[in-house]
């Protein structure tokens, strides 16, 4: 296992720099939540650290070695936000999930693990030969897990992945990635402009604010002791902080 | 995908084109078989015949029967044509995804090389290009393919670019799968169908050109004959024998149309499905069932409290679907009094937003509104619309749309929108208009409002062009704003911002609200009272206050439970609730909820519940549900979530 690190990154478009020299490390086995609001560089960071998007200053690195942006073995592997592009329209769920394996191996053993990544999801193995149309939101994010986790990445960048997903469905996709997180140990960066989904999954937090990283620290304490003006607002703003919720 | 190609062919249009084509290729494969020897017959008795039994078109100057000619050179006409056409398709495929496979760079210059191209007249470059390759049926093939590829490569250069951008891309990239692999993987099957079509339409317009170099004398040469060719010998003698420039003149025409008629039905069928007519929309009033529940706190018009805004009454909404009349929202009752906040929340497709556009009228053509009552400030709004009710509309019922951006007209200026209501709706002076404008984008706390209404839509922040609409709504003095998913578009700071305001307005000129949201968060937070809607239908209508310690129907209560919030139990997994919403077109008997409810009995799935007060619960918390407040069962562990069949 080993740490994702963000030293001094800058990515820039144009003359704007959407990420401005962000330090930040996600340590192995930790999920760590990114928030900010919409222009802040939150995506922009996760997709420099995919290799979508030209770093124009600092390293990414992974485990002490840059994260290669050529070849087939990418450590990285991202999820996206809106799962009705995420998934090509043409492609069979399994065709999708067996494309990000690495290549070898059998056509049996390929099938075989394909059906272990749709069960390790929960989703019925018979899915591998529907498309995605068949498939409802919740469903298909569940699919972009599975082929995100095809790739047997060490850390997974998770960009909005519940925002595009109704409330009912959002609580069973974080479920599943709190369980994946425990049992296979995966280290994630997991960027969401919801503070409570954060709060639920991730055990650090990173706020950024105009491309800038404003404060950083374990989610327990930077939660209820906001260090930093930014954050204090962003926790004052979180809807139904005034409601007491008791279990029926 | 196959139910689409038969779409194709079901229309009249489509079904003839089909069979034009048909016939057209038909003729192509088997007229040099049937009549190869009979078109190259040489009857010197019969040089220049008129048209005759014989020979229904008359002979050419060789004796050679025309109508037979024109049949056996089907094969060559279409022959070349696709051949041209594939050149066409080929090259532009090439050159336009050429950019996506090289890179920015090269790809930028390639483009550029693309533009210019097609800023070329096709006809002109042909000529160009069969002077170059030189006066043939090579040349000429060469040199219409050649002018059709940059039109092609320019489409595909602008599909391209639209998959690209699609996130299955980006997520093939970090992958690490190489550009040309994600091209043929991902990015062409994604483009095959409008190419499809425009290749087929292609082949039309170059047979045309193909006829017209031949006819130029560029084209096929003698011995050989197309239709182009015969047309150029026809109309030598066109004086002596009309049919003999005419009859290759129809054949050339009606193989074009089949090609073109045949291209433009396949994109017509392929696209957005047309749907199914409802008939006149206009607006019905259905009879009052006589047993349905009245809405809480009254039961008759006569003894109505003065101070109710809105007055809805077994509100149904037909909006027409690919498969019939599909009724998103299916007796839906409530009123909403001066000054009081309405939440309506649901996931989607529960009719949420089409009870919002049924109310504020604006479903317009697109769909049905029956309701046994539905009346605004004491005012019809089932009878027809007239000029004073648009008006008092205009000014008392205010809306606001999830994304503002699409709200507003991005031409004009800020000032200038919001003053129109004045101008239109109160008849103000544009001056007192434009200062009502300046105070109303005040009044929602846009910072330095008289530079501001000087700007137009796109220089303001999502945050401010929705409070810019929410001052719109202002511009008269509503007594009801209703506002759909007005904050899901906006940053979590920003919806504070945007929520607080509205709870101000509604606060200083006691103006009722009614709040569209899918996050029962927000609604809580901002409301009085909350409607929870399935499935077109309200499943339980309580005060915000008891939504998370006292609501009462098991979809309500998995609703709050789903959302996490800052005080959740870290420790236990989130609520879910399995299988998916129902579908408006497929609305099962009895209780619609029942297949996710873990209380669903036999009752529930044959007899849908009233929504009704509880017999020991306060009159204003109304529920639909056989088992209401009945405690839940533990979780069951669901292996899988089952695959969904398409509808």
């Amino acid at each position: 296992m080993s740490e994702l690190r963000f030293d001094d990154v800058t990515v820039r478009y144009g003359r704007t720099a959407a990420v401005d020299g962000v330090s930040l490390a996600v340590p192995p086995g930790a999920v760590v939540g990114l928030v900010g609001e919409s222009g802040s560089g939150k995506s922009t960071l996760a997709r420099a650290a995919v290799g979508l998007a030209p770093i124009a200053g600092g390293r990414i690195t992974l485990g002490g070695v840059p994260v290669p942006a050529r070849g087939r073995s990418r450590p990285l592997q991202m999820v996206f936000q809106d799962p009705y592009s995420s998934l090509d329209p043409r492609m069979t769920v399994g065709a999708s999930v067996a494309e990000a394996m690495p290549p070898g191996g059998s056509r049996a053993d390929r099938r075989a693990e394909v059906e272990r990544l749709l069960e390790l999801v929960h989703l019925n193995p018979a899915c591998a030969g529907a498309v995605p149309a068949r498939l409802s939101g919740g469903q298909r994010q569940r699919v972009a897990l599975a082929r995100a986790l095809a790739a047997r990445p060490r850390v997974i960048v998770a960009d909005e992945i519940t925002s595009a997903l109704d409330v009912s469905v959002q609580g069973a996709v974080l479920n599943l990635v709190r369980e994946l997180q425990r049992e296979l140990g995966l280290s994630m960066l997991f960027i969401s402009h919801n503070l409570a989904v954060v709060r639920y999954v991730a055990s650090h937090v990173a706020v950024m604010r105009r491309g800038r990283l404003v404060e950083q620290g374990p989610a327990a304490r930077v939660l209820t002791e906001p260090g930093h003006e930014y954050t204090r607002e962003l926790l004052a703003a979180v809807p139904g902080r005034t409601t007491r919720r008791s279990r029926p | 995908m196959q139910g689409r190609w038969t779409r194709v062919v079901r229309t009249p249009l489509g079904l003839t084109a089909t069979v034009l084509v048909v016939a057209v290729v038909a003729l192509a494969v088997l007229g040099p078989v049937l009549w190869g020897s009979g078109a190259g017959a040489v009857d010197t008795d019969a040089i220049l015949a008129p048209p005759s039994a014989e020979h229904l078109a008359g002979t050419d100057n060789l004796g050679r029967d025309i109508l037979l000619r024109v049949l056996v050179a089907t094969r060559l006409s279409i022959v070349l044509a696709l051949l041209a056409i594939t050149i066409a398709v080929v090259c532009g495929l090439v050159l336009g995804s050429a950019p996506f496979v090289l890179g920015r760079r090269s790809g930028r210059l390639l483009a550029a090389g693309v533009n210019i191209a097609v800023a070329f007249p096709g006809l002109l470059l042909a000529l160009f290009f069969a002077v170059v390759f030189g006066v043939g049926a090579t040349g000429a093939v060469l040199a219409i393919g050649l002018a059709g590829a940059p039109a092609f490569a320019r489409l595909t250069q602008t599909l391209v670019a639209g998959v690209v951008a699609r996130d299955y891309v980006a997520a093939a990239q970090a992958m690490g799968i190489g550009r040309l692999r994600i091209l043929v993987r991902h990015v062409l099957p994604n483009i095959a169908e409008p190419l499809v079509v425009n290749a087929t339409i292609g082949a039309g317009s170059a047979l045309l050109s193909f006829t017209g170099l031949s006819f130029l004398g560029l084209g096929v040469q003698s011995p050989s004959y197309d239709w182009g060719r015969l047309l150029y010998d026809g109309i030598a003698t066109i004086y002596v024998n009309a049919a003999a420039a005419l009859v290759p003149g129809a054949a050339v025409l009606l193989a074009g149309l089949a090609f073109n008629l045949f291209g433009e039905s396949v994109a017509k069928g392929l696209g957005v499905p047309a749907g199914i007519g409802l008939g006149a929309v206009v607006p019905g009033r259905r009879a009052v069932p006589v047993d349905a529940p009245a809405p809480a706190g009254r039961t008759a018009a006569a003894d109505r409290p003065s101070d109710v805004v809105l007055d809805v009454r077994d509100l149904e909404v037909t909006v027409p679907g690919p498969a019939g009349p599909v009724r998103p929202v299916r007796g839906v009752s409530f009123d909403v009094r001066r000054g009081e906040a309405i939440g309506i929340v649901g996931e989607s497709g529960s009719g949420k937003s089409m009870t919002a556009l049924a109310i504020t009228r604006l479903l317009a053509g697109r769909g049905r509104v029956d309701a046994a009552r539905l009346e605004f400030l004491g005012q019809d709004l089932l009878a027809p619309d007239t000029a004073v009710r648009r008006r008092t509309l205009g000014t008392t019922l205010a809306m606001v749309f999830q994304d503002p951006m699409t709200a507003f007209n991005p031409t004009r200026r800020i000032g200038a929108q919001l003053a129109e209501v004045a101008t239109h709706h109160q008849g103000m002076t544009r001056r007192a208009a434009a200062a009502r404008a300046v105070d109303r984008l005040a009044a929602v706390r846009i910072p330095d409002a008289p530079a501001r209404v000087r700007q137009y839509p796109h220089e303001f922040s999502g945050g401010m062009r929705q409070r810019a609409m929410i001052g719109m709504g202002l511009m008269g003095s509503p007594a009801l704003i209703v506002a759909d998913e007005p904050t899901t578009a906006l940053d979590v700071t920003v919806q504070q911002q945007v929520l607080d305001l509205l709870t101000a307005i509604r606060r200083a000129d006691d103006v009722a609200l009614v709040l569209i949201s899918h996050d029962v968060t927000v609604v809580g937070e901002v409301c009085d009272r909350i409607l929870v809607m399935y499935a077109g239908r309200i499943v339980e209508d309580l005060p915000a206050a008891d939504l998370v310690t006292a609501a009462r129907h098991p979809y309500t209560r998995a609703l709050v439970d789903a959302v996490p919030d800052m005080t959740t139990d870290l420790a236990e997994p989130l609520a879910t609730i399995p299988g998916r919403p129902v579908d408006p077109a497929d609305v099962p008997r009895g209780c619609a909820y029942a297949d996710r409810c873990p209380l669903a009995g036999a009752r529930c799935r044959a007899e849908d519940p009233p929504l009704v007060a509880g017999p020991d619960g306060p009159p204003g918390h109304r529920v639909a549900c056989w088992h209401a407040g009945e405690p839940l069962p533990a979780p069951a562990g669901r292996d899988y979530d089952e695959l969904v069949e398409s509808p």
